[in-house]
């Protein structure tokens, strides 16, 4: 019973703070809104007993992804009211696309739950004694492990990536030379002077 | 009890919103890469759903690659948001038309 409920709970906030997401007028709530909806869908994920990923969703989306977004969000100078001029034009076509594709789900799930498409295998083991984390890290570290490296390999790209794109150079830093370091002599550095007695250098 | 179709339903339109946003913001990119983290965390549900329901691990698997690949397309495209508002003072996607396309 509190699982129904919780179920419910969860998936409408995720859905209610999913659709905010879409039409909130400001970008910053949005974002707000997105954090929502991913604290939710962790929800959803808790209840099926994916209990890593559900942490991982907090981890990575809210603590990582979101945040991005909302730094950049509120880094750009821009005039939302000016960008948001277009959605009423494209309301129409925008419902249009997504009830299309809405009934495309509905008539794709009617179409399998009216014959036997494909059968489910023999029918799912029973609740194993081994904890999520557990099976995912055994699964992991043994026939995905090349998946694993090349999932880290990608990060790695997308961070040296983005370092690259948004760096600037402002032209004042203070870099290091090696050929001028090495082509400068003593003669040009250094000057000897035997000033007399009352007479100042002149530099 | 819950079932799988439950979670498939949430997934479901968790994506036509994720599709809608897309296509109603067409000048924001902002709201368009926070509409296409919204299809991803639906695919992700249905990945986790149907590993329940399956009893099988692989789910879970491809829903960590999947989270992988949402993480480093928003940091690419938001390094790619900066510099392009940077050079055009706008994230309007109708001023990217530098290439004609």
């Amino acid at each position: 019973m509190i699982a129904l409920l919780a179920f419910y709970l969860f998936a409408t906030l995720t859905i209610a703070s999913a659709v905010l997401v879409v039409f909130a007028r400001n970008p910053v709530h949005s974002v707000l809104w997105l954090i929502v909806a991913f604290f939710n869908a962790a929800g959803l994920m808790l209840l099926t007993g994916a209990e890593f990923i559900a942490m991982l969703l907090v981890i990575v989306y809210v603590g990582a992804v979101a945040v991005l977004f909302l730094f950049v969000v509120m880094m750009l100078d821009i005039d939302f009211a000016q960008l948001r001029s277009g959605v009423t034009r494209n309301l129409p076509f925008g419902l249009l696309i997504a009830l299309v594709l809405l009934a495309e789900i509905v008539i794709a799930v009617s179409a399998y739950r009216a014959g036997p498409v494909f059968e489910r295998g023999a029918a799912a083991p029973a609740a194993n004694a081994v904890p999520n984390i557990e099976a995912l890290g055994h699964e992991l570290y043994s026939r995905y492990l090349l998946p694993f490296e090349l999932a880290g390999l990608i990060l790695l790209v997308a961070m040296i990536g983005a370092i690259v794109l948004t760096h600037r150079s402002r032209g004042d830093g203070r870099r290091q030379n090696a050929s001028r370091q090495i082509a400068r002599r003593p003669e040009d550095a250094v000057k000897i002077a035997k000033p007399q007695v009352g007479q100042g250098v002149e530099l | 009890m819950i079932g799988l179709v439950h979670y498939l339903t949430v997934a479901a339109i968790l994506f036509v919103i994720g599709v809608l946003g897309i296509f109603l913001n067409r000048r924001n990119v902002i709201l368009m890469l926070m509409a296409i983290e919204l299809l991803l965390l639906a695919v992700n549900i249905n990945f986790v759903a149907f590993s329940a329901f399956l009893g099988d691990m692989k789910g879970q698997i491809f829903s960590m690659f999947v989270l992988t690949v949402a993480a480093a397309e928003a940091a690419i495209g938001l390094a790619i948001l900066v510099i392009f508002f940077r050079r055009r003072g706008t994230i309007a996607v109708d001023a990217a038309d530098r290439m004609r396309g």
